[in-house]
């Protein structure tokens, strides 16, 4: 249906199966793309002013602060995909999101490997004095 | 006599290698997963794109293991904490969030052809990233004038090495951005010159995900240790 309209680089964006990332599926309407944008940067904003705010209120138990933030930066990268790069759940989407979940493990393999083997290391590691005795 | 040419628009494919017929035609040799023809260059071209990004963000994944690794190592100078001003940091966030969702607009505008909206989106978006850099720029001369410089200890060369990569990165992206601007101007809006946009609208709005983490594990969780 949209191969036909004699706008051919619209053409080259729609595919019966894909989507290139960064591309939406329905582009037709510039309200629709201009609303996507909007939305992604409240949403985006609002995530992030919450991020400052709660190092300064009280409103979260101290020790949970590091979580909330976590979870807080992780919402926002979620945001940013779907509204920003539009990696999407769609079935026109698959490949791209196949390829943003392998990178996300092997992101999640090299930080929290490092972290924890590290972890592990100087919890292992004599002090250095302690060593110098022991070599002596 | 004309060889027989399938009915449609895309190239022909000899050796049936891609998905060879559109739906709803009948099935020919090529009756594998993908049907429907070789995806288009502009899919092909920003997937490509799409993979280099995730690299990208594994590089990144080694200079956050570092930091993580290596930030109390302070060698009795200045900690985190020290050196994190939340109003800059703040600014910063501002600034590069905007960047994105004006680059964004501007994709809209570059899939309408509209030349002059095109055009001022950019340069706004490569303002607001240069506002960004010049920050950045700031907050690591102002730390090498105190002494506390990539050389000091461990945690400051993770920290450089960190935040000075995504620096790299903004630098470079304003480069592409100058460049996309030159050749929209001098090309116009050519298949190839979109696909180029495309790509460096993904690059961009990969940067603000990775300052998102920057932020928030360097800067944010900076001021509570």
């Amino acid at each position: 249906m949209s191969e036909h309209t004699g706008h051919h680089e619209r053409d080259e964006a729609t595919d019966d199966r894909d989507i290139a990332p960064g591309d939406e599926a329905e582009q037709d309407s510039l309200g629709a793309g201009v609303t996507g944008y909007v939305v992604g940067l409240v949403l985006a904003g609002g995530l992030t002013a919450a991020s400052f705010l709660v190092l300064r209120s009280s409103i979260i138990w101290p020790p949970a602060i590091p979580a909330a933030l976590i979870a807080l930066a992780i919402a926002q990268m979620g945001v940013h995909l779907v509204f920003f790069l539009h990696i999407t759940t769609g079935p026109d989407n698959t490949n791209n999101v196949l390829a943003l979940a392998f990178g996300v493990l092997v992101v999640g393999l090299v930080l929290l490997g490092s972290m924890w083997i590290m972890a592990h290391l100087s919890h292992q590691a004599m002090p250095m004095g302690e060593a110098m005795q022991h070599f002596r | 006599m004309t060889p027989p040419v399938a009915a449609t628009t895309r190239p022909h494919d000899p050796h049936q290698l891609g998905r060879g017929h559109k739906h709803g035609e009948p099935h020919g040799h090529a009756t594998g997963h993908g049907e429907g023809g070789p995806a288009s260059k502009r899919i092909s071209t920003a997937y490509g794109f799409w993979i280099f990004l995730l690299s990208d963000f594994i590089i990144f994944a080694g200079f956050f293991a570092a930091y993580a690794v290596l930030r109390d190592n302070s060698a009795g100078g200045p900690v985190i904490r020290d050196i994190v001003d939340p109003a800059r940091v703040a600014w910063q966030t501002a600034l590069l969030l905007l960047s994105s969702f004006v680059a964004g607009l501007g994709s809209l505008a570059a899939a309408r052809k509209k030349l002059w909206l095109t055009e001022a989106a950019l340069l706004v978006t490569g303002l607001l990233g240069a506002g960004f850099l010049l920050l950045e720029v700031t907050e690591f001369a102002q730390l090498v004038r105190e002494g506390a410089g990539p050389d000091r200890s461990a945690f400051l060369s993770s920290f450089f090495a960190l935040v000075g990569c995504h620096g790299l990165h903004v630098s470079v992206g304003l480069l592409w951005l100058g460049t996309m601007m030159a050749q929209i101007w001098a090309k116009g809006f050519r298949a190839d010159i979109q696909r180029r946009l495309l790509c460096f609208n993904l690059f961009w709005h990969a940067l603000d995900i990775i300052w998102v983490a920057i932020f928030t594990m360097v800067y944010l969780m900076g001021t509570l240790a």
